[in-house]
């Protein structure tokens, strides 16, 4: 029974970041932006957070400053691809690539170290697996962490934003038409989805109580491939979220037993994303002006 | 022969970039000054630790020789319209290929025979794992992006579990030394180079540049692969098969990414590493884009981007070799925002200008 729930336990731990940052990044994709973003927001987020948590001793201005981080991204992002029509998979590169230079030059220059900030206050008490539920109940992160998906769900379907959201993603002309300010729109969305990556981000900082270099390691991608495999519907993404967390769980406990290589359970989200972009299971079909400029 | 059409074209080609660098420039003196050193001091400093002296100018022609491959390759593919984003992987592969068939291959097997199956095999395995995101998109509709996004993580993940559990050096994350298929360095001819790893690979690259020039411009496979970029729609009209070149095309472009490969496995290190393709696929598309996608115009923003990557290193007793990488991320969003702006104001003239 222990074993369930230490299974159940570090599963939500390694989702959390995901969640946060597939639950943004489903609401910009279906207002029309890519996400190939959230790598950099949730580096820029775990930075701004542990400068926030080490100068003022409080993980709560880290929070501040980790959504800080991810907002200020989110609209560099939404500015180069919105106002000025830049093809959102470049900048999404261009801003992955400047999030792990300028965290690097300013780990430097703050902390004095090219791989890791000193140890930062965080939430509750980690490290100690047995009482990683308990550590994880105490963390109130986790908690938001586990309201984003709904909440994104609840947003794109139930509110005027999130039709909003939606008819801008499909077809900005006749939102345009009616009224819908598009732009406006799909800032708010960019906007959200840097905050939220970023909260992935202070999540993976403030639980190490420290900011390694290049920290997130790809977990931005893995929450795209979530979107992706989840085909842009909140709920199914954060299912995916879940599923990929659990098989990293599943490769650790299985870690030193004879089985399969821990490099074929990384591959699972990349391979199922493709399968699903295949549309060998089901017809995946994106927001129809899913990086798409509008005039 | 400037007329006003041309004049337009050069404008549109050339003012992106140049408004990048100076964005650039103006972003690393914020940097320089908050580390409390002169930008003048530290930017003559990158220029002679690079262009001043022949090792510094060796490493530039090494760094460029990997960019030139994968600027070429994501230029390729957006020729026909397509996002590479796997030139990584692609390279990675390309690379590992090189490194194994100088393994298998018989000591003493004569240069003129290994070099080129070595670089067959990188452009073989390169070609291949290109080659998926297009089958996946021409039958299947799959989005290339998304695929070749994909694709990067699971060719890394699966050269390290080969590398890893099969064929590394003890204590070491690299294969074996290659017994046949190097190539020489170029400080073998010229002395002054002595130190730098630039080797012949360079000129495999400016060849490769040369012949997609060429096959770009001059056949009508360039032509057919060209439409289809820029309608194809209108080619599949026109009797082009579009789901043929789109597959063919990435093909090519994986290809062109393998070849980097060569570079540091067959002209530097003469075996594979785990993480020797360190950015280059990604900085390839940094590459395309301030080279316009033009095979000269990439020779040239290959040279441009190995010189801030080897300025970073001569810079790096004042300031913080970082202040490159966030400078190479200044230009490619500066280039990327520019670029409908350019062309915006370009043909804003011409509807204004009587001609």
């Amino acid at each position: 029974m222990s074993e369930i729930a230490a299974f159940i336990a570090q599963t939500i731990r390694i989702a959390i970041p995901y969640l946060f940052a597939a639950s943004g990044g489903v609401v910009a994709e279906r207002a029309g932006v890519v996400s190939l973003t959230l790598e950099g927001f949730m580096l820029t987020g775990a930075f701004a957070a542990t400068l926030g948590s080490y100068y003022s001793g409080s993980p709560w201005i880290g929070v501040l400053c980790g959504i800080g981080g991810g907002l200020v991204f989110g609209v560099i992002h939404a500015v180069a691809s919105i106002r000025y029509r830049a093809d959102q998979i470049v900048t999404g590169i261009a801003i992955n690539l400047l999030a792990v230079g300028l965290t690097r030059f300013f780990l430097l220059m703050a902390f004095d170290s090219s791989s890791n900030s000193p140890r930062v206050p965080g939430f509750g008490v980690t490290g100690d697996a047995a009482s990683l539920t308990g550590a994880l109940l105490r963390n109130p992160l986790v908690w938001l962490g586990l309201l984003a998906i709904p909440a994104a769900a609840w947003l794109v379907h139930y509110t005027p934003f999130g039709l909003r959201v939606r008819a801008v993603g499909e077809h900005p002309a006749a939102a345009e038409t009616l009224g819908v300010p598009v732009r406006r729109v799909r800032y708010l969305a960019v906007a959200l989805s840097g905050i939220l990556a970023g909260l992935g981000g202070v999540y993976l900082a403030l639980d190490q109580h420290q900011f390694t270099d290049s920290m997130t390691a790809g977990r931005g991608f893995i929450a795209l491939a979530a979107i992706i495999f989840g085909r842009w519907e909140p709920v199914r993404a954060g299912l995916a979220c879940l599923l990929f967390a659990a098989a990293e769980t599943l490769q650790i406990q299985l870690q030193g037993m004879q089985g399969i290589p821990s490099q074929f359970v990384q591959m699972i989200p990349y391979v199922l994303t493709i399968v699903a972009v295949g549309g060998f299971v089901a017809r995946s079909t994106p927001p129809a002006a899913l990086g798409k400029v509008s005039e | 022969m400037t007329t006003p059409a041309t004049r337009r074209r050069v404008e549109e080609a050339l003012l992106p970039p140049l408004v990048a660098l100076l964005v650039a420039l103006v972003v690393g003196d914020i940097l320089i000054i908050l580390v409390g050193q002169s930008p003048s001091a530290v930017f003559s400093l990158m220029l002679s630790g690079t262009w001043g002296n022949w090792y510094g100018f060796g490493q530039v022609l090494y760094k460029a020789t990997t960019l030139i491959c994968t600027g070429l390759a994501v230029s390729f593919a957006l020729r026909a319209g397509l996002f590479n984003i796997g030139a990584e992987g692609q390279l990675a592969a390309g690379g590992f290929a090189a490194a194994v068939m100088g393994l298998v291959l018989p000591a003493g097997t004569p240069g003129l025979l290994a070099v080129p199956i070595c670089i067959l095999a990188a452009l073989a395995a390169g070609g291949v794992v290109g080659a998926i995101p297009g089958v996946m998109k021409a039958r299947f509709g799959a989005h290339e992006v998304i695929v070749t996004i994909m694709l990067n993580f699971i060719v890394l993940a699966l050269l390290n579990w080969i590398v890893a559990s099969h064929l590394h050096v003890p204590e070491t994350l690299h294969t074996p030394d290659m017994r046949a298929g190097t190539v020489a360095r170029l400080m073998d001819w010229v002395p002054a180079f002595h130190g730098s790893a630039v080797n012949a690979s360079l000129f495999i690259a400016l060849a490769a540049a040369g012949v997609m020039g060429w096959m770009l411009f001059r056949t009508r496979a360039g032509y057919e692969l060209r439409a289809v970029g820029l309608q194809p729609d209108a080619a599949e009209y026109g009797g082009v098969k579009v789901g043929t070149i789109w597959m063919k095309a990435f093909l090519i472009s994986g290809a062109l990414a393998g070849l980097g490969g060569i570079n540091y496995v067959l002209g530097y290190k003469y075996y594979y590493e785990e993480g020797f393709a360190a950015g280059s696929g990604f900085l390839g598309i940094a590459v395309a884009l301030v080279g316009r996608n033009h095979p000269l115009g990439v020779v040239i923003a290959a040279f441009l981007f190995a010189t801030l990557s080897q300025g970073g290193l001569a810079i790096h007793a004042l300031v913080p070799k970082q202040m490159v990488e966030v400078l190479q991320g200044v230009v490619i969003l500066a280039v990327a925002a520019a670029v409908p702006e350019v062309r915006r104001l370009v043909l804003g003239a011409r509807s204004g200008a009587p001609t």
